[in-house]
């Protein structure tokens, strides 16, 4: 694996999926008494955020705190950013506190990477402007394998899904073989993904994108032809502005929020129209699979992009994922600090 | 201590391509037979016993053991993994590595005699790990190890109740367990640093 996790595209299918294995195996972790590693002990973890953000704020600190890592958290409303500090300059002071990695969220696309410059710590992306925000995309493929991938799942058609690789499972003699083992090592080929709503303005969906593509999965991005970033054409997907001829043959259906602050023009003539076309009711959701799920990376719109009985059903894996982002954010923590300390970057 | 066969290995085995053979397939099932008999001897019967291995090779040789007891005393010994990776020492002296699987019995571990299943017994650093583990999952009445090789160097103070074979090391030599479950054969191997 690399030393910083920017984009999703920066990972391999094999990082990708040690990264879910590790994940996996932490998810236990849950269900104990104590909710604790001693792994990274006496390593600091910074959260700078210069976004607004609950859950990923959150799950990044709990992951942090229950790998027993040291958190200090610095968000811009009330730091010296309100003074005028630039972002080097907040780095420079966090590198000389000694963090060991650095989230970040930013309003700013390429932020993370200008950052991964300047400190000597790992740098997590949280989410950059429009750009990416790769450890939601991991938490994402980590619920849709949980989900459709594990052998529990009873009404997807044979072929795919529940393979098991050679010595993999065979968890014969254990007691309570659970239904973890045959997730183990398991991508998502074949699984097909829609992807709806606001892609221009998601940082979400192209993490999603790439990250799903190299598991495997066939992405679909349903959207308003304004909604869609002029280079779609180069993603690894394919393209649709009919939500509806979608819906039949998906596995997937994650929804994306419409981002109003973001919208500095006109993208679509109102939000009502914008729910009846690309807008996912309980109408819409009869027309899936019966074993396809429903997701979203929050917050959510209800009534915009998600009617709020969808978002309550059964199919719906939205609180799920947060439950899964802390997981998957431990996961991400050990992997990128848990071993040796990567060499120092000579300036 | 260990009242049985504890005797010094000859150095007798057969030259391989892994070095040479300490311990054959025969020799292991023998000696996993006779940890399963002292098991039971040292724990009344089996009474309230859990047996957990450490991945990779602790957990079939814990399976086996399981299975021994089984057929001696018509008892089912629950049978579980513990990965002790998270709590190992020398974590920042390698990259991260994948974690194994922990696997509890679905009654836990409070109250019941956890004997720890290993391949090899070395420095000792292993075990420590696995004894802070287990602190973190629950609270057993007492905890045994069982290994089928005890190469000795130990680093900790921590001895094992049940041992298949003592073997003289030296600190150059590696000692490999290779278990069909997992290698495809069973065999002990001993081979100079660098060997695999």
């Amino acid at each position: 694996m690399k030393r910083h996790l920017i984009s999703a595209a920066d990972l391999s299918r094999a990082d990708a999926l040690l990264i879910l294995d590790t994940a996996e195996e932490l998810a236990q972790l849950a269900d104990r008494p104590i909710k604790k590693l001693p792994t990274l002990r006496g390593r600091t973890v910074v959260n700078l955020f210069y976004e607004d953000s609950t859950r990923t704020r959150i799950s990044f600190e709990a992951a942090a705190k229950r790998l027993s890592a040291d958190v200090i958290n610095f968000s811009a409303k009330g730091s010296s950013v309100a003074k005028g500090e630039s972002l080097k300059d907040t780095a420079l002071t966090l590198e000389a506190m000694g963090a060991d990695a650095v989230v970040i969220r930013h309003p700013a696309s390429g932020a993370a990477h200008r950052l991964a410059g300047w400190v000597r710590g790992s740098v997590l992306n949280a989410g950059d402007g429009t750009h990416e925000h790769p450890t939601q995309a991991l938490l994402d493929a980590f619920t849709i394998r949980r989900r459709l991938m594990g052998g529990r799942r009873g009404s997807r058609k044979g072929g795919l899904g529940g393979w098991v690789p050679p010595g993999a499972g065979g968890s014969g003699g254990l007691s309570g073989s659970s239904p973890r083992a045959s997730t183990a090592n398991t991508a998502l080929d074949g699984l097909r993904v829609t992807i709806v709503g606001d892609v221009l303005h998601s940082r979400v969906a192209r993490s999603n994108v790439l990250l799903l593509s190299t598991l495997g999965a066939e992405v679909t991005l349903a959207a308003p032809p304004t909604l869609l970033p002029l280079a779609v054409g180069s993603w690894p997907c394919a393209v649709s502005y009919d939500l509806d001829s979608e819906l039949p043959k998906s596995d997937v259906v994650m929804m994306l929020r419409v981002q109003q602050e973001r919208m500095s023009a006109a993208y679509f003539p109102s939000v009502r129209e914008y729910s009846r076309r690309y807008g996912l009711d309980a109408a819409r959701m009869a027309r899936l699979p019966d074993h396809a799920i429903v997701m979203h990376p929050g917050p959510m719109n209800r009534g915009v992009e998600i009617a709020a009985e969808v978002a309550d059903s059964s199919r719906s894996t939205i609180v799920e994922q947060v439950a899964n982002g802390v997981t998957t954010r431990m996961a991400v923590l050990y992997l990128l600090l848990g071993g040796t300390e990567f060499p120092a970057v000579t300036q | 201590m260990c009242a049985a066969i504890n005797q010094v290995a000859g150095r007798d085995g057969v030259a391989g391509r892994d070095g040479l053979a300490v311990l054959d397939a025969e020799e292991i099932r023998r000696a996993l037979t006779r940890i399963a008999h002292e098991i039971l001897e040292r724990t009344h019967g089996g009474d309230e016993v859990i047996l957990l291995g450490i991945p990779t090779r602790g957990v079939p040789l814990a399976r086996r053991l399981a299975g021994r007891i089984a057929e001696f005393e018509k008892l089912v010994v629950p049978c579980g993994s513990l990965d002790v990776t998270m709590h190992r020492d020398d974590l920042r002296l390698h990259p991260a590595r994948a974690l194994g699987r922990t696997e509890l019995p679905a009654d836990g571990v409070d109250g019941k005699t956890v004997v720890l299943v290993d391949d090899v017994l070395y420095s000792g650093r292993t075990v420590r790990a696995a004894l802070d583990a287990l602190n973190d999952l629950g609270r057993p009445r007492a905890v045994q190890l069982a290994v089928l090789v005890d190469r000795g160097h130990r680093e900790l103070p921590i001895r094992a109740d049940y041992v298949g074979k003592n073997l003289p090391t030296s600190q150059r030599e590696v000692v490999r367990v290779l278990l069909a479950e997992v290698d495809g054969q069973d065999a002990v191997m001993i081979g100079e640093e660098g060997q695999p």
